[in-house]
């Protein structure tokens, strides 16, 4: 049973009730409508259309510090209002009160006869006659000042939260402009573009790219993603491009890159974060007996490069049994050599892309895929590097709020041989 | 997203053919402060109302901060709505705010204008000492109306947001809400009221070269009777009329009167 009777309460007053009860009851009655009105615990107001004030109760009155006849037709509300007040009074609360016939629980503020201010709540109703014409408007003022003073500190904690979060963001964005390279170096006889997706304006993402020059002829370019995201992720982006770097001068076969990578990131596991990342390595020498480049790539556990050849056929290039990057002392790591010749272009990317919601505007949670990204290929196919990366901001664009993960693209293409165009 | 249900553009009255008065809300509530003009429009006019972007049941995602921090973005708002309507030139009524964008819009393209009715208008709200321009506000007191507006939101991201945001699970809000008509975004209001009180197109009106009624309210705290008369006396082919109409809404105040104004020089002009 949801609520109980007064008789099971057992109340024995109930029903005619004491004597006592009768006094209070007269006591009640001896309140007439007059001193309610005047006396009540809120201002009462009265004015006709206009505005006009035909009528105040003794206790706004004494708010205000004004006489009656002061206030009885000789002022109109707005009046009473602080400049500001009455631009809002004319521009909102006027037209509202006209259309619904109420307005209830406007904050503004009311000037005193001495100049101070009184902030109050405002409702107003407006009479109708017996044909249903309005006479005038019927309002009630409660002080609150309490409430706002409660009320501005609220609004104060507010802007202060929301410049933190732009705070926040900002160095989200700054902190994340550090982890990639600012400008990708020219390489010769090279097309390069890359794109970086940012999904989410709070927190740093852990996708990371460069491409930098080695040796005399010899380029190391990467891509990766770190687990997890936020601060935690910044660092560990950090420390694996930064080793990526310098392991590379130190040993540019990409295996051993990858391997002291991996040895660098055990070494940092602490026991509790998880610190592994997937990442492809790839060392660029070009091919002067074919033209192009070759490339070899070595994979820790990251989604395979996609190839776009100038022939028009696209494919992935598995580099199958490579393992993650920083869990085991001794993963395997996976490598392929490849020949880019005149007219290929190879894209490699972050499982943001492939893992991005597609109609996500409307509820879908099918997700973008392998398949599709290599379709999307074949229909690319022959292309450049910057024409690669524009389609794939375009299609980005069109999942939306579907990529919930922040989403990196490196594309490398040679460009054909002059007079080579019309193969 | 065109520009007609961007705006929730509303055509009603005669058909296409008929002189059509297109009917601009201002700075506060939405086109639901034209209604009770409307009626008496509809007998003699193909009439238009719709809803600056960013008030009443506009697209709210049409509106950035870039388009609508000043005037322009609003004037090219009326322009698409004109050009996608194709009624031919139209008298544009606008309210208060609204009255400037009118009159920067026909001062671009004339031709989609067959004539103007500022109601309430002002060029200029802040006073300008230096040349002794009286528009009734200082500074302060716009600022005052922003904390005003402030002090007004507080309720609004909690309860305005997922009705606006469509919210199907929540059928309670799908009743209007107490206020409605006068609710939006605070940020959004928040840049309109500084477009509002801040802007000075003083200088437009003299460029104005379609018939202009300049209709101002008797006792309006907004737009006092000198702001009107520096408006006509400014625009060449102008007619100046003061209302009976009091405060800042003569469409509420005095409907009747109001819609006979406007449908009196829209009569004459089409």
């Amino acid at each position: 049973m949801m609520c109980t009777t007064d008789d099971e309460d057992g109340n024995p007053e109930r029903g005619e009730g004491s004597a006592d009860e009768r006094d209070r009851f007269a006591a009640l009655l001896e309140d007439s409508v007059e001193d309610l009105y005047e006396r009540a615990p809120c201002g009462y107001l009265s004015t006709m259309l206009d505005g006009r004030i035909v009528k105040v109760n003794a206790t706004l009155l004494d708010w205000l510090g004004y006489r009656r006849g002061d206030l009885v037709g000789h002022k109109h509300f707005s009046e009473l209002l602080t400049v500001g007040g009455r631009l809002y009074h004319e521009t909102h609360f006027a037209p509202l009160l006209r259309m619904q016939g109420e307005v209830s629980g406007i904050a503004l503020e009311l000037k005193t006869a001495n100049g101070s201010r009184l902030p109050v709540l405002v409702t107003s109703t407006v009479k109708s006659g017996s044909d249903g014409q309005p006479l005038l408007i019927r309002t009630t003022v409660f002080d609150a000042r309490d409430r706002r003073a409660y009320e501005t500190e609220l609004l104060r904690a507010r802007r202060e939260a929301d410049q933190e979060r732009e705070r926040l963001q900002q160095l989200a964005a700054t902190l994340q402009q550090t982890l990639l390279p600012p400008t990708l170096v020219n390489v010769p006889g090279l097309d390069v573009s890359a794109y970086y997706h940012i999904a989410s304006v709070d927190e740093v993402g852990g996708d990371f790219y460069d491409l930098f020059p080695l040796s005399a002829g010899t380029w190391g370019l990467f891509l990766g993603d770190v687990c997890g995201k936020g601060a935690a992720a910044a660092a560990i982006t950090s420390l694996a491009r930064y080793t990526l770097r310098a392991a590379a001068v130190y040993d540019p076969d990409p295996a051993a890159v990858l391997a002291n990578l991996n040895t660098v990131l055990n070494h940092e596991y602490n026991g509790t974060d998880p610190r592994f990342c997937t990442v492809v390595f790839g060392l660029l020498t070009p091919d002067l007996d074919r033209g192009g480049f070759h490339i070899t790539l070595a994979s820790g556990g990251h989604p395979p490069a996609l190839l776009l050849r100038a022939d028009g056929t696209a494919d992935y290039l598995p580099t199958p049994g490579g393992q993650l990057i920083g869990v085991l002392p001794d993963a395997h790591i996976a490598t392929t050599g490849i020949h880019l010749a005149p007219g290929d272009t190879l894209l490699l990317h972050t499982d943001g892309l492939t893992e991005a919601h597609i109609n996500a505007t409307v509820g879908g949670a099918e997700r973008y895929g392998d398949d599709a990204l290599l379709d999307f290929g074949r229909a690319l196919a022959p292309t450049t590097a910057s024409a690669t990366i524009g389609a794939i901001r375009e299609l980005l664009d069109t999942f939306g709020t579907g990529v919930d993960d922040d989403t990196a693209v490196l594309a490398i293409h040679v460009p054909r041989l002059p007079g080579d165009e019309q193969e | 997203m065109d520009a007609l249900s961007r705006n929730h553009v509303r055509v009603t009255g005669l058909a296409a053919g008929a002189p059509v008065v297109m009917l601009a809300h201002g700075f506060g509530c939405d086109q639901n402060l034209w209604r009770l003009v409307v009626p008496a429009l509809e007998r003699d006019f193909t009439v238009v109302v719709f809803d600056h972007v960013g008030a009443g049941k506009s697209d709210l995602s049409a509106w950035n901060r870039e388009r609508y921090s000043s005037l322009e973005g609003y004037v090219e708002d009326v322009l698409e709505l004109c050009r996608e309507l194709a009624l031919g030139p139209v008298t544009f009524v606008g309210h208060s705010v609204s009255a400037m964008m009118g009159v920067l819009a026909a001062v671009r393209e004339p031709a989609a204008f067959a004539g103007l009715v500022l109601l309430a208008p002002s060029p200029r709200f802040v006073d300008e000492p230096a040349t002794g321009y009286r528009g009734g506000f200082s500074a302060d007191d716009i600022r005052e109306l922003l904390e005003s507006l402030e002090a007004n939101y507080l309720g609004w991201s909690g309860t305005m947001a997922p009705v606006i945001m469509g919210n199907p699970d929540r059928p309670e809000l799908g009743e209007e809400l107490t206020n409605s008509f006068c609710s939006t975004d605070p940020d959004i209001a928040r840049v309109f009221a500084r477009v509002t009180f801040l802007s000075d197109n003083r200088t437009d009106l003299a460029e104005v070269r379609v018939p202009t009624l300049v209709a101002q309210c008797s006792n309006d705290a907004i737009a006092p009777p000198e702001v009107g008369a520096f408006v006509h006396a400014q625009i060449p082919e102008s007619r100046l009329i003061t209302l009976n109409a009091t405060g800042h809404c003569p469409q509420l105040a005095a409907p009747e009167e109001t819609a006979a104004a406007i449908a009196a020089f829209a009569g004459a002009v089409r």
